[in-house]
């Protein structure tokens, strides 16, 4: 337990979250990410770089996303009062440009004027253009040719936003390619490019950093429900992929042992020796993938499994190394939601609340009944619906037999 | 073990030339395939063996490995294999160094500390790993010095000179100069910018200085022969390989490492001026 009394100063010096976590890069990256510490060392100590920040936080994405009270779900399960972080009103639809601004204004300050980023689902692909569109910065996504077949409307909007989409067709080509891919760019172009990470992985500061930017939807979040309710929730709830929404949801409230933390990973087809999933920490175990160590699908020779996810930006045999740390101390649960229960979560809430949630936050939403009607009446559960499913109505329409 | 890294080297530097490094994949194209061609590697002119161990995803390999690891895992191909392949291969030959390359997952999956009695078991002599800078390799390193194995370290053209004393400290058996920045198999380095990267590298170092990443063809080889200590080519090797074609890939890769192998030993000869 003493390793819980300062998880609040985690990662350490060398980037560890206890074992996870780390710098496992090629020596010529090594002096990169060494520097980009210590560039964004001096961001955190800039007050410029907080306000710049913030301030478009406030006029360019529209933070503070709501804090809204989802009545008849609520009234549906039964249970605890759900409140949904409506982080899919932001620009661009999820909560992924809060990161990519944080580190598209550091790469600036760094001087760099080549920003590479990899995608899924094309979300983060979408935010990363769209900033680098707003600062006037070259942008190349590396994206999975597989993802780019299933996720089209993204794929234009880069374009549109002006960024060069590659497509990467090594491996089952999607997001753990597309990463790869990213990497082998920033290890060839070494001076001027920035790499964008998306989720809350890869070597050290990047887990750190994009929890860090992150974080605004927790900060937001609990403000909100103190004002709201005059006390915090009992529960925090998201879905994981590599877990950044969520990481952002749960730290500020890491603290508050009385708050739970509860994570929901794509089941896929059901968590087997199929491994048709991408439910890293229930369905994995320990390794080193793309700068960190953290839960892995693999097998029993450390060979990187595919996966397997209905919602592309959970398609990832990873997660953060931050939520590898918080799974073993017991701080953080993590369910998780089949490709069905996340179809059928996602037209529960499309009916009942008038809202079409991405297949990512789906994943949450099938689990929310559970754990609504586990706390009971009377309790309080805050959810990051951290994107909307405009994305997803071709992927759908096709799971449930619709013609467009 | 790394007496047979120094006593090689010793000898080279005795005859006045470089060692050519020849990196294959092992299983690539299929166990058998690759131990014959293993075998063959010293009568081709191979003076040092680098042998691949597959990864999923080899995040600083270029298309040819990244290629090559895909068949070697189609054929079945583990870090477990890859040490079958050198023990198989230290029986039929004592004296040629055998390193083995790859990244660290395998490794982590298997155990640092069963890996190391697993290499010294095999005859291997010490290990690569990519994706494991001397920040993350205290475990590897731990394991390896109960076994005298060693761990030959990377410095690349953005190591500068604080960085290459954390380079070098644990360092044992050769230090590997990546000349591009870039991944396995692009372009060559400029021969005279190769050329002050070593003289740096030996001003700091008495390990021997090997240097890779691009060099593919006889002349790229020769000239980086002319100043360091060992030349590594991989890419080429492995280009050669057809699943399809046993046989024949066997006696294109070993025609390959003649070619190149002519090239390094002569390379100073022609300079006239022995390092």
């Amino acid at each position: 337990m003493d390793a819980r009394r300062n998880w609040q100063d985690l990662p350490d010096a060398e980037g560890r979250f206890g074992p996870y976590g780390g710098r496992f890069v090629a020596e010529t990256l090594m002096p990169l990410v060494l520097d980009l510490e210590r560039a964004y060392r001096a961001a955190q100590a800039d007050p410029a770089f907080a306000a710049t920040m913030a301030d478009f936080w406030t006029h360019y994405v529209g933070r503070p996303s709501p804090l809204y009270f989802a009545e008849r779900l609520t009234e549906h399960f039964g249970g605890a009062k759900i409140y949904f972080k409506r982080d899919e009103l932001n620009h661009t639809g999820a909560h992924k440009i809060n990161n990519c601004l944080g580190q598209v204004l550091l790469a600036q300050r760094m001087g760099k004027t080549r920003i590479i980023a990899e995608t899924g689902a094309g979300q983060h692909g979408v935010a990363t253009a769209t900033v680098c569109a707003r600062f006037g910065l070259p942008c190349v996504v590396f994206m999975g040719a597989t993802d780019i077949e299933r996720q089209k409307p993204n794929v234009f909007r880069m374009k549109l936003l002006g960024a060069e989409v590659r497509p990467v067709t090594s491996g089952a080509a999607t997001l753990k390619d597309a990463m790869n891919e990213a990497l082998r760019d920033w290890v060839t172009n070494v001076s001027e490019t920035f790499y964008c990470i998306g989720t809350a992985a890869g070597p050290h500061p990047y887990p750190e950093m994009v929890r860090d930017f992150q974080s605004v939807i927790g900060r937001e979040a609990r403000e909100q429900v103190l004002e709201r309710e005059g006390r915090l929730p009992d529960a925090v709830m998201a879905c994981i992929g590599g877990g950044s929404n969520a990481i952002g949801l749960f730290h500020p409230f890491i603290a508050d042992e009385g708050v739970k933390l509860i994570g929901v990973e794509a089941a896929g087809r059901g968590i087997d020796e199929r491994f048709e999933h991408s439910a890293a920490i229930s369905g994995g175990r320990p390794g080193v993938l793309h700068g960190n160590r953290t839960y892995l699908l693999q097998n029993a020779d450390g060979q990187i499994l595919e996966g397997h996810s209905i919602s592309a930006g959970l398609d990832y045999p990873g997660v953060g190394p931050e939520h590898a740390y918080l799974a073993d101390i017991g701080r953080a649960h993590y369910l998780s939601a089949t490709d069905d229960e996340a179809l059928a979560a996602f037209q529960l809430c499309a009916r009942l609340e008038g809202i079409l949630p991405a297949l990512e936050p789906s994943h949450a939403l099938a689990r929310l009944g559970d754990v609504a009607r586990d706390i009971g009446k009377g309790g309080l559960i805050i959810m990051n619906l951290c994107g909307r499913g405009d994305k997803d109505v071709f992927t759908v329409a096709e799971a449930l037999g619709a013609k467009l | 073990m790394t007496a047979r890294l120094d006593q090689k080297f010793a000898a080279l530097r005795r005859n006045g030339r470089a060692a050519l490094v020849a990196y294959i994949m092992a299983s690539d194209p299929d166990d058998e395939t690759c131990f014959n061609i293993l075998r063959g590697l010293p009568a081709a002119g191979a003076d040092v063996i680098e042998l691949g161990f597959p990864f999923t995803d080899p995040m600083a390999d270029g298309p040819s490995i990244q290629k090559a690891a895909l068949r070697a895992l189609k054929a079945g191909g583990s870090l477990q294999k890859t040490l079958d392949l050198a023990r198989r291969f230290r029986e039929t030959n004592a004296d040629t160094p055998l390193i083995l390359m790859g990244y660290a997952n395998p490794i982590e999956s298997m155990g640092y500390e069963s890996f190391a009695r697993a290499m010294h078991a095999a005859g291997a002599d010490g290990a690569i790993v990519v994706d494991l800078p001397p920040e993350e390799d205290a475990p590897l390193r731990a394991a390896f010095a109960q076994h005298d194995l060693s761990i030959i370290r990377l410095a690349t053209p953005t190591t500068d000179d604080n960085r290459l004393t954390k380079v070098l400290d644990g360092a044992s058996g050769f230090l590997y100069y990546v000349s591009v920045a870039g991944v396995t198999g692009a372009q060559a380095a400029a021969a005279t910018a190769v050329r002050a990267a070593v003289q740096r590298l030996k001003r700091a170092t008495d390990l021997p200085v090997a240097v890779g990443f691009g060099v593919r063809e006889p002349e790229a080889a020769r000239a980086i022969a002319t100043t360091a200590d060992a030349v590594v080519v991989g890419s080429a090797f492995v280009d050669e390989i057809n699943p399809e074609d046993a046989k024949g890939s066997t006696d294109r890769v070993l025609r390959k490492v003649r070619l190149l192998s002519e090239a390094v030993r002569s390379a100073r000869a022609l300079e006239g001026t022995p390092a």
